[in-house]
């Protein structure tokens, strides 16, 4: 494949498809995808993106009607406008999906992720690690002498900066949700 | 009003309800359950297979050439795992399928029991939805359920797994009607607004074409009956892909043969040459497309799909419909009507002009010969001897599928069972058994290779047992043929592993299963030996020994675009570079 330079990846998902696949931009979409909660349901959406070679790059799933039996699924994905166009198709057409919403397209969204952060460290490092979450409005929801674990929900771009500041003073573990998401106003 | 009874016999009752005749399949441990109630009742036929993927593929005969939904029942663990493969050529062909599988006790599920498989796992990728049913009080729904996905929407194979305890267990039976269904209700009828705009397209159009495809089969007769009136009534040409033929009839004036890798030049040069391209029920398939950047450059296309994801997929168009293709047809006929019949015969008139300079081509023409029997020889001389008769063809995969569907014509929708999107090599022998189950009386052929045909040949078996007087007209080149050619254009005639080195005796094979065996290698002995092969009762192996080194023409090369067809040999020399040689 390589020595005839054609691209490999997502976005070439024919062999046929010899398109330049930057021809198009990659963007990030967001989908809440309604579904039956059902065994297999998960493995179903997960299997469609990797058999189709979409990607993934945060999945959360929980069920929010229990007398429904619905789950909300929600996921961000990257790829050209067209693969995203294909997924949100593919998606509503497994029988147990009720509906497929594409956040970032429909209009403005909150997206909120949680965190916890366990950061160990001495002295100094230690007073502005908890300087720092006061800023972040993190909680600390477990310490030691030696170490804190901080909560923080806000939007993933907060969690990574404040994990990145977190870094240099002793960062040890990092746990997160995923995105969760709505679409705002009524 | 609700019944109990057992597990298993509410199998067979919910099959009753949905009016299956005849299912198809072979028992094992954990499905022992359900045979014991086939076994006490009158109303369903059980055909027993030779092996799993043999009965797939005669549920996929049987549902092809009827339109109803094919029924397979299977044993678990290597019972399932057998039927993948027949599941995954019916996803690919929008087969409506219900495939039945026993599992192991639910109590067991999880320990690697024997002939225990994870089925619904392995089975999700190809199948349009499964079911493992572990509760024997939602067996009866889970079934209609599956007759119901199956057979809405875009058709496809569906799969439930039932556990032997919930086949033992008692529960009250669920009716029809009371089964519910309305979470999966696709849309079949298409935007008013949309169907009246590809009206407004087609009505001034200069080189409109129809590009037809298996959807419109799926539909049903009614469909291809819209189309082929929509054909008559505005003139246009109309091309279809592997998966539609017969949805017009090849006799049909406005006809211009299969389009695609090994389609006609004319069809394929009106496909790039088109200002209109109107596809009905195909989904621009990388077989029929080539190289995506040059395909049909000129033209505005519709796409007519009820399937939403099938729409810009693959090409993007200017018009996309959402709906069952006999619905829009119908609609879009209506508008059309109201609206005056318009076409643009001027336009149309000089497009016809220039497709028949195309025919005048003639680019099935191949060098005859008296000393061998050439393949399109063959299927020529079959195709005159059985025209006009009650006749289905299906074909395995390769050089002789194409063959058949360049040189067989079809008049009518599902006469023609072959497998277009997995290209399946042994989907032909046991097909034909589904097909001629379903059509006791009607002439049933397979066309065959002698590579694809002994991948199920163990199927003969069941064609025996059944009386199913099958026939296998087998064009033998000792080789594997498409890839024989393939190694000759692309891999500088260096043929690995593409021939067989020791066949049997197709003859005596026949004589062992107890059928009729007929050879012919003279051209001139033909008509004489197809002529007893018709004329036999029961099931024939004719082996057709034919020219060994034949290409199939006309060929477009991987990676190129619809005007840069190979028209013969000549054509071939360096035709296929490194880029193309790639791709499949």
């Amino acid at each position: 494949m390589s020595a005839l330079n054609i691209k490999k990846g997502s976005t070439s998902h024919s062999a046929y498809d010899l398109r330049d696949p930057n021809a198009q931009g990659i963007v990030s979409h967001t989908l809440a995808v309604i579904v039956e909660n059902e065994p297999g349901v998960l493995a179903r959406v997960i299997g469609l993106f990797s058999g189709r070679g979409y990607n993934i790059d945060s999945l959360t799933v929980a069920e929010v009607d229990h007398t429904g039996h619905r789950s909300r699924i929600t996921i961000v994905t990257s790829g050209t406008p067209a693969v995203i166009d294909q997924i949100e198709k593919q998606l509503g057409r497994l029988v147990s999906v009720y509906a497929v919403h594409d956040l970032t397209a429909e209009g403005p969204s909150v997206q909120r992720e949680l965190a916890l952060i366990k950061v160990a460290g001495k002295g100094e490092a230690r007073i502005e690690a908890l300087r720092l979450a006061e800023i972040f409005r993190a909680h600390v929801v477990d310490s030691t002498l030696e170490s804190f674990v901080f909560e923080m929900t806000g939007t993933p771009e907060k969690i990574d900066s404040f994990a990145e500041l977190m870094r240099p003073l002793g960062l040890r573990e990092l746990a997160r949700t995923g995105v969760a998401a709505l679409s705002r106003g009524a | 009003m609700t019944k109990a009874m057992t597990g298993a016999r509410m199998v067979v009752q919910a099959l009753k309800d949905q009016g299956v005749e005849v299912v198809f399949g072979y028992p094992g441990g954990a499905v022992l359950p359900i045979y014991d109630e086939i076994f006490q009742q009158n109303d369903i036929r059980h055909i027993l297979v030779r092996h799993e993927q043999g009965a797939i593929h005669m549920a996929e005969g049987y549902a092809r050439s009827t339109g109803k939904v094919g029924v397979a029942l299977v044993t678990s663990g290597p019972g399932a795992t057998n039927a993948v493969t027949g599941l995954t050529d019916a996803l690919m062909d929008s087969i409506p399928l219900v495939v039945l599988s026993g599992q192991v006790p639910t109590f067991m599920i999880g320990t690697d029991g024997f002939q225990e498989a994870d089925t619904v796992g392995i089975t999700r990728p190809c199948t349009k939805h499964n079911w493992l049913v572990k509760d024997t009080a939602k067996l009866a729904e889970t079934i209609h359920q599956a007759f119901h996905v199956a057979r809405s929407g875009r058709p496809g194979p569906v799969l439930i797994d039932i556990p032997k305890d919930v086949q033992f267990a008692t529960s009250d039976y669920t009716p029809i009607p009371k089964a519910r269904v309305d979470h999966y209700q696709p849309r079949v009828k298409g935007d008013i607004d949309a169907i009246t705009r590809m009206v407004e397209m087609l009505e001034t159009a200069e080189r409109p074409l129809f590009y037809t495809g298996g959807g419109v089969i799926n539909s049903g007769t009614a469909a291809s009956q819209l189309l082929c009136e929509f054909v008559e009534a505005t003139g246009f040409p109309i091309t279809s892909t592997l998966m539609g033929l017969g949805a017009y009839p090849a006799s049909g004036k406005h006809w211009l043969g299969m389009l695609g890798m090994h389609g006609l030049y004319e069809a394929n040069l009106a496909m790039h040459g088109c200002d209109l391209m109107l596809n009905i029920g195909a989904r621009f398939d990388d077989r029929i497309t080539g190289r995506i950047a040059d395909f049909s450059p000129r033209s505005a296309k519709v796409h007519v799909d009820i399937d939403p994801s099938s729409i810009n997929k693959v090409i993007r168009v200017d018009l996309g419909i959402i709906g069952d293709v006999g619905h829009v047809l119908e609609d879009a006929l209506r508008i059309w009507k109201a609206r005056g019949r318009k076409v643009n015969k001027e336009g149309l008139a000089k497009w016809w002009k220039q497709i028949k300079e195309w025919q005048a081509v003639k680019c099935l023409g191949y060098t005859g010969s008296d000393k061998v029997i050439k393949p399109q020889y063959a299927l020529e001389r079959l195709e005159a001897l059985t025209k006009g008769m009650d006749r289905y063809i299906t074909t395995e995969v390769g050089q002789h599928q194409m063959w058949a569907a360049q040189f067989l014509g079809f008049e009518g929708p599902n006469r023609w069972m072959t497998s277009g999107g997995l290209g399946t090599m042994g989907y032909g022998l046991p097909a034909s058994i589904g097909v001629q189950v379903a059509h006791p009386e009607a002439l049933v052929i397979n066309v065959a290779g002698e590579a694809s045909w002994l991948m199920n040949m163990q199927e003969m078996g069941t064609a025996m047992q059944f009386r199913t007087p099958v026939k296998q007209f087998i064009l033998n080149n000792e080789r594997l043929g498409m890839v024989r050619q393939w190694q000759e254009l692309l891999h500088g005639e260096r043929y690995s592993s593409s021939w067989s080195e020791s066949l049997p005796d197709f003859v005596k094979l026949a004589e062992a299963f107890g059928c009729k065996g007929i050879k012919c290698s003279d051209p001139k002995d033909l008509d004489d030996a197809i002529m007893e092969m018709l004329r036999y009762d029961g099931p024939v192996i004719f082996d057709c020994l034919v020219e060994k080194h034949e290409n199939c023409f006309p060929m477009i090369p991987s990676g190129k675009p619809h005007n840069e067809m190979l028209m013969g040999n000549a054509d071939t020399q360096g035709a296929i570079k490194a880029a193309g040689a790639v791709l499949v």
